[in-house]
């Protein structure tokens, strides 16, 4: 247990001083920009605003530079600079099929309605180090990306619609608009939640950890049999119903990445097989959280289906209950606080121990040496 | 951004509007502001309203919006996380109230959309409106849009299956 403590005021202001000043670095480099690590290292803006829950590129960018690049560190300043504000409503459902797509992607159809488009990817990339990067100026000049006439013949509907028009995927939940969604940021998680609550911790949960997750279920610890039906990244439209004008106004964009997992089928008695469904969600470019969110997804919805819960990821309680990274260095952390009394009982503990222990044994050795 | 591009200005149907389609052209007039730059807003308000009486009803304000998801794309609802939003209200002289809101935290931003939402619903001051302040927006988008359509076009990829041998 963690007990108060006073004093250290000094070396609190010092410490606080020298950190700021090692996050500086070298005077002689120029201080890094918030729009330089929003545009160069874009990625990390994501991860932030998503594990974060609040997308904000200037702000997510800002807490990385105030973090020194620790990732975690930011999303906990993000997560605490919302509760500094109020709120203003919630926006209708994103629709993600009217997403203006930069990528587009489907490990199931090879040709699409639309078409495949592969946007700004690692994927087949070499993995070599780019040393011109690091070159005086390098990177400075880029080459301008191709262009190319755009086929807009074609809608790019859901591949996942595409199944479903053959009836080979289960329906999603209908939509219940005047039912309430849950929300973790006011009501405490119980257990069972509901897919609503789950949905929301996994898209606000550390990408390791569901990676992790992810990870376990196609080693066997929670088969489902996934397949990417698609993956799409793009920039789609918020919109805030605004009670003053009586219609749905729209706020701007923003960029999101959506995974529709399929999985092996399901049937009953009375239905006939059909593919399930695991879905992933997040703002900005964050492909592989949006994917091991699709698979601990559907590797919840493990009693919907009459699965045993066998693997870690299949348990909703576990998963759920350890997602959050800001919770779980809250508690790891925790333990670096002084803990002077705590361990000045168990050490008091340890010590009557020992002593009963070694009374016994001199008594033994006494009642051995008087036989 | 597809939505907003599409939409007609209404300008032509001025003076023979219903209140449907108001609202409507009003909607996607709002969805242009919310979208504009500081600049693309302070400098045709300076130019062409310099001395324009304007009364906060609401003061700029920096809050959140709890942006929902659907599960599967097009299912029940879900929260997905929250975006910071900027939302003010005015009111001009002649009594026309303009409502300004976007996304981000730009509190004199969402006090000029306003401003440019009031004006715009004054049918004297629409056309000036829609030709110094949205057209510019709304063409900064398309070409935006067009560019972004283009590059990610180039990266369409055709994959072939190899058909294994037989035998």
């Amino acid at each position: 247990m963690y007990v108060a403590v006073k004093g250290g005021e000094r070396a609190i202001a010092n410490a606080h001083a020298l950190l700021a000043e090692k996050r500086r670095g070298d005077t002689g480099v120029p201080a890094i920009g918030i729009d330089q690590i929003d545009g160069q290292l874009a990625l990390a803006v994501d991860r932030v605003m998503t594990e974060g829950s609040l997308c904000d590129r200037k702000l997510a960018a800002l807490a990385i530079k105030q973090a020194r690049g620790d990732l975690i560190e930011a999303i906990f300043l993000v997560r605490a600079y919302r509760t500094t504000l109020p709120r203003f409503g919630f926006s209708e459902p994103l629709d993600t099929g009217a997403m203006q797509v930069r990528r587009r992607i489907s490990a199931t159809y090879k040709d699409l309605p639309g078409g495949q488009v592969l946007g700004p990817t690692f994927d087949y990339t070499h993995r070599l180090i780019d040393f011109a990067l690091a070159a005086d100026g390098g990177g400075d000049a880029v080459t301008p990306a191709a262009t190319a006439p755009p086929d807009d013949s074609e809608r790019m509907v859901r591949v996942t619609d595409i199944i479903a028009a053959e009836d080979l995927i289960e329906a999603n939940p209908a939509p219940q608009d005047s039912q309430p969604v849950g929300d973790l940021t006011r009501d405490p998680l119980g257990f069972p939640a509901g897919r609503d609550l789950r949905l929301q911790n996994l898209a606000r949960g550390d990408e390791g950890f569901l990676l992790a997750l992810g990870y376990s279920t196609q080693r066997g610890y929670g088969r489902n049999h996934p397949f990417v039906g698609e993956i799409r990244m793009g920039e789609v439209e918020v919109e805030l119903f605004v009670e003053d004008l009586g219609f749905a106004v729209p706020l701007g964009d923003i960029t999101v990445t959506e995974c529709q997992m399929v999985n092996q089928f399901k049937g009953s008695l009375t239905e006939p097989p059909r593919f399930t469904r695991g879905y992933g969600l997040g703002f900005g470019h964050c492909e592989r959280k949006a994917m091991s969110m699709a698979l601990v997804d559907r590797a919840l919805r493990a009693d919907e289906f009459d699965e045993e819960r066998k693997g870690p990821a299949q348990d909703e309680e576990f998963v759920l209950s350890h997602s959050d990274n800001v919770q779980a260095t809250g508690f790891v952390e925790h333990l670096k606080l002084p803990h002077y009394v705590d361990f000045q009982a168990e050490i008091a503990m340890l010590r009557q121990m020992r002593a009963e222990v070694a009374a016994r044994l001199s008594g033994q050795h006494q009642a051995e040496a008087a036989e | 951004m597809n939505s907003v591009i599409g939409l007609s200005s209404g300008v032509g149907k001025a003076g023979h509007m219903d209140e449907q389609d108001l609202s409507q052209d009003r909607r996607a007039t709002l969805a242009i502001l919310a979208r504009g730059t500081e600049t693309e807003l302070a400098a045709p308000l300076a130019r062409h309203w310099p001395d324009l009486a304007v009364r906060d009803l609401k003061r700029p304000e920096i809050g959140l919006v709890m942006v929902r998801g659907r599960m599967g794309g097009d299912g029940a609802a879900f929260n997905l996380g929250e975006a910071t939003v900027t939302r003010a209200v005015v009111e001009l002289a002649s009594g026309r109230r303009g409502h300004g809101q976007m996304l981000g935290r730009n509190p004199r931003l969402a006090r000029m959309a306003a401003i440019a939402d009031a004006l715009w619903q004054d049918a004297a001051e629409r056309p000036l409106v829609e030709r110094d302040i949205l057209a510019p927006i709304r063409a900064r988008l398309a070409r935006a849009a067009t560019q972004t359509r283009a590059e990610t076009a180039a990266t369409r990829v055709d994959f072939f299956t190899l058909v294994r041998g037989e035998g």
